[in-house]
C-alpha cells in the first residue's frame, strides 16, 4: 500500500500547494485592485484611520488627531477651527472627503509620501505605530488673529503676504465654518452640519480669500493701471488728463469721479500723483484706453491674472479677459466690468509693489515633518515674476503712501508704522452695496507685509476696509 | 508493504518537550500582540495582560500534561504531531480572543472560555484515547460497528426535537443547551469503517472482475456494500444540505480505496462518482446551488448585494488582500468585518493579521500534520493501520482543502470548521481524538521491532522475497502481543502481494 500513499501524499501536496497558490494570488497578486475596490470599506478605514499628522502654526498644532475607539481609532479635530477652516479645509470620515490643506497634503498627513519612506521602514522594523508626518504652515497667527477680528460678522475676506519672500501670513475668509462638525465620525452631526452649511445664503464653505468667488476690484485695480503708465512713460508728478467726464469713444456711457467730483484743480490736468491719491476714475480710464490692451495685459499678466497657482491651495485664476471694445477696457481699467479678482490676487500686487518690483510666490506650507517633527523639506521662496521695475514700484509707492497720508485710505493709517495703500469700492449694481477693498504694505525699508481686505457689499473701501488692513499690518510689523 | 528494518532509536520526547515550549511559547507572544494591538500599543506599564501570569502557567501545566501522558502512553509517538496540533489550537485561541474584543464592543459574546474548555475537555479526550486504546488494531473489531455508529451520527440532525438548522443546513444537534455538529465525530467511525472494510476486500475489490478499457472493474457483489455505504452518506447530507461534508466523506472514502487498491480505476470512478453527486446535490439544494452561482461569479455587484450572495466571500478577501504580506498586525485589522470571522472565516483573519507570511506559515503547519499522520502509515506493518493513518491523515487535509479552498475561491463555499483553528466544539474534539488516534499509530511505527520468541506464521516465508519475510514477521509478532486479532484477511494481503509478484 505505500507506493499509492506516497501518491497520495504527492496529491495532498498539490493540494495544499493550490491554496497556496489561491492566497497569494489573493494577498499579493490582486491585493491592489481588491484593495482599490469601493466596497472595500478597510481602505476607507485605514486611509482615514492613520494617525495623521498635524498642521501647525507657530508650533501650536491646528489641526491633529486624537485617539478614539472606533473602527477608525483616530479622530481629526481642529483647534481654532473656524479660524482656520478656509486654510485646514476638512478630513471626513462620514463623506469620505477632504478637502484645503487636508487633500493638497494628503501624502505628508496621511504618511504615505516618498519624504517619509525612511520613517516607514523604521516603523516597520520597530513595530511602531504607522503616523502621518506633519506640515508647518507660513502663517502669523496674529496678523490671521487681527484680520479674522477687524473682519468681524461681515462677509469677506483677508489676505497677507511677506513681500520678500512670498509667505502668507494671514488668510481668512468669513463667514467660515468648523471642521470639527465635519470630521465627525457620528454619522448624524456630519450630516446635519453639512445640510446646514450648505443652506446657509451666507456660503460659509466658500473660501472667499483665493477665489471662491471672484469680486470686481474697483479702485484697487489702478495700482496696475497706474504701473502700466509709469512703465509707459509717465511720472508721478508729470501731468495727465483728468476731466469731470470722459466718455471712452464707441460709448454713450460717461464715466465720471467718485461723488461727481471734480479732480485736482478742475482744469482737466492733474499730476498723476494728485489723480491716484484722488483716486480720480477719468483720469484712469482714459489711461488705459490710451495704453490699449496689449500694455495693461503685459503687467497684469506678469502679477498673476489669469494664471492658476497653487499655494498648495489652488487658487482660482483672476480675470482680465480680452475687452470687446475700447469702452470696454476704459470701464476695465478702473477695475469695473470685466476685471474679477481674488484677494490673494491683489494682495500679489501690494507684494509687487513692496518688494520693489519683484513678485515673490505666495505659499503657504514652511515646512514638512516626520511624526517626531524633525523637518523633511523647507519651502525655499522663489520669484514668480518682474511685473513692472524697481523705479515704478517707488514711484507707486510714493503714492500710496500719499493715499494713506492725504487721500482716501485715511482709516488705514498707523501710527507705529507708514502705511501705503489703495482703497477700492467696487460698484456692482445700482441698489446693492458695493465691495470694499484695501491694498496696501508697511512702506518701510524692507516692508514686512503686504495685504488685501475685501469686504463684501461692505460699502466704501477706505472706510470699511481700510481699518481691517491696518490691524493686519499693525499686528505683523508689531 | 514497505519494510522497516533500521527503526530509529530516538523517541523523541525531547525534541517534542522543545517544540511543545517553543509553540507555547509562540502562543503567548501572540496574545501578548493582540493585547498590545488591540489597545493601540499604549502605555508600557500595561503591555502585559493582567491574567498573563494564571494564564501561561495554567496553558504550561496543560501543555506538560500532555508531554508527559504521551511520555508514558505512547512514548515512541512521533514529535511533531502533538506541538503542531498545540500551536493551531493556540494560535486559534487567540485569533477567538482577538475577535472577541470587536464582539463584546459590539454587544456581543465573548467566546474565548467556551473555546478554552473545550480546547481542556479536548486534551484530555487525546490521552483518554491514548490511555484506553492501547493498540490501534483492536478498533478492526469494530469495523461495522463503525459504520452503524456513523450512520446513526449523520442520522442524528434529522431527529425532530434534537436537530437544528443553522444557515439552511441541518448539521446539528442541540442536547442540554450543548449544540454539537455529529458528521464532525462521524469522520472517525468512517475511516475506522472504511479501513477495516478496505484491508478485508481488498483483493476482491482491485482483482476480481472484467477488465474495461485498460481499467479494472470491480465485481458488483463486492463494490454494493460500499455503494451502499456511500448512497447512504451522500443521501443524507443532500438531505441536509451540506456541501462540504459529503465531499469530505466521499473524498476520504476515494483516497482509501485507492490506497487500499492501488488501482487507479477506483480513481476514476470515484471521479465520476463525485461529478454526479455534486450534479445531483445542486439540482437538489438550492442552498448549494446558490453556492456554486457565488462561486462563479462572485465579484459581480448585484451578486454582491444580494440575499445569501457574494459579500461574504468577498469581504474576507478584502480583509486578507488589506493584510497583503505581512499583515496588519495582531489586533490591529478589520477582521471582524467579515461574516463567521471566528469559525468559518477564520483563516481570512489570520491573512489579514499576520498576512500572506502567516496564512502559509499555518498550511505548512497542517502539511507537516498530515505528512507526519502519512509517515506512521508508511511505517505501519499492518495493513488496518495503514489504511486507518492514512485515512485521518487525509481527512484533516481534505477539511483544509474545503475550508480554505472555499475562502479562496478554489472551489464552492462550505461551511466546514477549520481543523483545531476554528471556533467550535464538535471539530475541536473530534480532531483531539485524532490526534490522539494518530499518536498511538505513529507511537506503533516508530516503536522498534524487538525479535519475539513465538513460533512463526503457519504460513512458512522462506521461499519468499525477503521483503515479504520481514513483513510477515512483524504480522507475526504483532499477532503474538495480541492474541485476539489474529485475522485471515493480512493473509490474504499477503497472498496478494506473491500473486502480483
Amino acid at each position: 500500500m505505500n507506493p499509492p500513499l506516497r501518491k497520495l501524499t504527492a496529491v495532498v501536496l498539490l493540494m495544499f500547494l493550490t491554496l497556496m497558490a489561491a492566497a497569494s494570488y489573493i494577498q499579493f497578486f490582486r491585493a491592489p485592485e481588491l484593495n482599490a475596490d469601493s466596497r472595500n470599506v478597510r481602505t476607507l478605514y485605514r486611509e482615514y484611520g492613520t494617525d495623521r499628522g498635524p498642521i501647525v502654526v507657530a508650533g501650536k498644532p491646528i489641526a491633529g488627531s486624537e485617539s478614539v475607539d472606533d473602527p477608525y481609532k483616530f479622530l481629526r479635530t481642529y483647534a481654532d477651527g473656524p479660524l482656520y477652516a478656509p486654510i485646514t479645509g476638512y478630513f471626513s470620515v462620514v463623506f469620505n472627503a477632504m478637502t484645503a490643506l487636508e487633500r493638497q497634503q494628503n501624502s505628508v498627513l496621511g504618511g504615505s509620501d516618498d519624504s517619509l519612506l525612511s520613517q516607514r521602514i523604521s516603523d516597520l522594523i520597530t513595530g511602531k505605530q504607522p503616523s502621518g508626518g506633519g506640515v508647518e504652515l507660513t502663517i502669523n497667527p496674529a496678523a490671521q488673529k487681527a484680520a479674522w477680528d477687524t473682519l468681524g460678522n461681515r462677509r469677506g475676506a483677508v489676505v497677507a503676504i511677506e513681500p520678500e519672500t512670498g509667505r502668507i501670513l494671514a488668510l481668512v475668509s468669513r463667514p467660515s465654518f468648523d471642521p470639527n462638525l465635519l470630521a465627525s465620525h457620528k454619522k448624524a452631526t456630519a450630516q446635519d452640519a453639512w445640510k446646514e452649511l450648505n443652506a446657509d445664503e451666507r456660503k460659509p464653505l466658500l473660501n472667499r480669500a483665493i477665489g471662491g468667488d471672484l469680486y470686481a476690484p474697483g479702485s484697487s485695480f489702478k495700482i496696475i493701471t497706474a504701473a502700466a503708465m509709469l512703465e509707459n512713460g509717465a511720472t508721478p508728478d508729470g501731468k495727465v488728463a483728468a476731466p469731470d467726464h470722459y466718455t471712452p469713444n464707441g460709448t454713450s456711457v460717461a464715466i465720471s469721479n467718485p461723488g461727481e467730483e471734480r479732480c485736482g484743480d478742475g482744469s482737466g490736468q492733474v499730476p498723476l500723483r494728485q489723480a491716484f491719491l484722488q483716486s480720480c476714475n477719468t483720469t484712469f480710464a482714459k489711461a488705459g484706453h490710451d495704453l490699449g490692451y496689449e500694455k495693461m495685459n503685459t503687467i497684469a499678466d506678469a502679477l498673476g491674472f489669469g494664471k492658476s497657482l497653487s499655494i498648495p491651495l489652488q487658487v482660482r485664476p483672476s480675470r482680465f479677459p480680452q475687452p470687446q471694445d475700447l469702452a470696454a477696457l476704459a470701464q476695465d481699467s478702473i477695475g469695473q466690468r470685466d476685471i474679477q479678482v481674488s484677494p490673494l490676487q491683489m494682495a500679489m500686487v501690494a507684494a509687487a509693489v513692496a518688494n520693489k518690483g519683484v513678485l515673490m510666490k505666495p505659499y503657504l506650507v514652511e515646512s514638512t515633518m516626520t511624526s517626531d517633527l524633525a523637518t523633511i523639506s523647507t519651502t525655499s521662496p522663489s520669484e514668480y515674476s518682474r511685473p513692472f521695475s524697481a523705479q515704478t514700484a517707488s514711484a507707486l509707492r510714493e503714492m500710496m503712501i500719499d493715499v494713506v497720508n492725504k487721500g482716501t485710505g485715511g482709516r488705514a493709517a498707523l501710527k507705529s508704522v507708514q502705511v501705503a495703500g489703495k482703497t477700492g469700492t467696487a460698484e456692482i449694481k445700482a441698489g446693492v452695496e458695493p465691495h470694499s477693498w484695501f491694498v496696501g504694505f508697511d512702506a518701510t525699508d524692507h516692508p514686512k507685509v503686504a495685504v488685501a481686505a475685501f469686504v463684501e457689499n461692505g460699502g466704501d473701501g477706505g472706510y470699511n476696509a481700510g481699518p481691517i488692513a491696518a490691524a493686519v499690518i499693525g499686528a505683523v510689523t508689531k | 508493504m514497505s519494510v522497516v528494518t533500521a527503526k530509529t532509536t530516538r523517541k523523541g520526547r525531547g525534541t517534542e518537550l522543545f517544540l511543545l515550549i517553543l509553540a507555547l511559547f509562540a502562543v503567548l507572544m501572540a496574545w501578548v500582540l493582540v493585547h498590545v494591538g488591540v489597545n493601540g500599543g499604549a502605555g508600557a506599564s500595561h503591555i502585559l495582560p493582567n491574567n498573563f501570569a494564571l494564564v501561561s502557567g495554567a496553558a504550561a501545566v496543560v501543555v506538560l500534561v500532555l508531554h508527559f501522558g504521551v511520555r508514558f502512553l505512547a512514548p515512541w509517538a512521533d514529535p511533531l504531531i502533538l506541538p503542531i496540533a498545540v500551536l493551531l489550537n493556540g494560535l486559534g485561541l487567540v485569533m477567538i480572543h482577538r475577535i472577541d474584543f470587536a464582539l463584546v464592543a459590539r454587544g456581543g459574546k465573548a467566546e474565548l472560555t467556551g473555546q478554552m474548555l473545550l480546547t481542556a475537555v479536548g486534551a484530555v479526550l487525546m490521552l483518554a484515547t491514548l490511555a484506553l486504546l492501547r493498540d490501534h488494531r483492536k478498533l478492526r473489531r469494530y469495523t461495522y460497528l463503525s459504520l452503524i455508529a456513523g450512520m446513526i451520527l449523520l442520522l442524528l440532525p434529522m431527529v425532530p426535537g434534537i436537530g437544528v438548522t443553522i444557515n439552511g443546513a441541518n448539521l446539528w444537534i442541540r442536547v442540554a443547551g450543548f449544540s454539537f455538529q455529529p458528521a464532525e465525530l462521524a469522520k472517525i467511525f468512517l475511516a475506522v469503517f472504511f479501513a477495516g472494510y478496505l484491508v478485508a476486500q481488498r483483493d476482491n475489490l482491485s482483482l476480481a472482475g472484467k477488465k474495461f478499457l485498460g481499467l479494472q472493474l470491480p465485481r458488483l457483489r463486492h463494490i454494493l456494500p460500499l455503494m451502499i455505504g456511500w448512497l447512504a452518506c451522500m443521501g443524507f447530507l443532500a438531505m441536509e444540505k451540506d456541501f462540504g461534508m459529503a465531499l469530505l466523506f466521499f473524498g476520504l472514502f476515494v483516497a482509501m480505496l485507492y490506497v487500499a487498491t492501488e488501482r487507479v480505476s477506483w480513481l476514476a470512478i470515484g471521479g465520476l462518482l463525485t461529478a454526479g453527486g455534486i450534479w445531483v446535490i445542486v439540482q437538489l439544494a438550492s442552498h448549494v446551488r446558490a453556492r456554486f452561482n457565488v462561486w462563479l461569479h462572485a465579484m459581480d455587484p448585484a451578486l454582491y448585494d444580494a440575499q445569501g450572495g457574494s459579500f461574504q466571500i468577498v469581504n474576507g478577501w478584502f480583509g486578507m488582500a488589506s493584510g497583503g504580506l505581512f499583515g496588519t498586525g495582531w489586533g490591529r485589522g478589520y477582521p471582524t468585518l467579515v461574516y463567521a470571522s471566528n469559525s468559518d472565516f477564520i483563516i481570512s483573519s489570520f491573512g489579514e493579521e499576520l498576512g500572506l507570511t502567516g496564512l502559509l506559515v499555518i498550511l505548512c503547519l497542517y502539511l507537516l500534520f498530515v505528512a507526519r499522520a502519512f509517515n506512521a502509515g508508511l511505517h505501519l506493518n499492518d495493513g488496518f493501520g495503514k489504511l486507518l493513518a492514512t485515512g485521518l491523515g487525509f481527512v484533516i487535509a481534505l477539511q483544509v482543502f474545503v475550508v480554505v479552498g472555499g475562502v479562496t475561491r478554489v472551489i464552492p463555499l462550505t461551511g466546514l470548521a477549520l481543523p483545531f483553528l476554528a471556533l467550535g466544539g464538535s471539530s475541536l474534539l473530534t480532531n483531539w481524538m485524532i490526534a490522539g488516534l494518530l499518536l498511538r499509530m505513529s507511537d506503533a511505527a516508530r516503536r522498534p521491532f524487538t525479535p519475539s520468541s513465538t513460533p512463526l506464521s503457519s504460513i512458512s516465508t522462506g521461499q519468499l522475497p525477503s521483503e515479504l519475510r520481514e513483513d510477515d514477521t512483524a504480522d507475526s509478532a504483532a499477532r503474538a502481543t495480541e492474541p485476539g486479532t489474529s485475522d485471515d484477511d493480512d493473509q490474504n494481503t499477503q497472498l496478494t502481494e506473491v500473486v502480483r509478484l
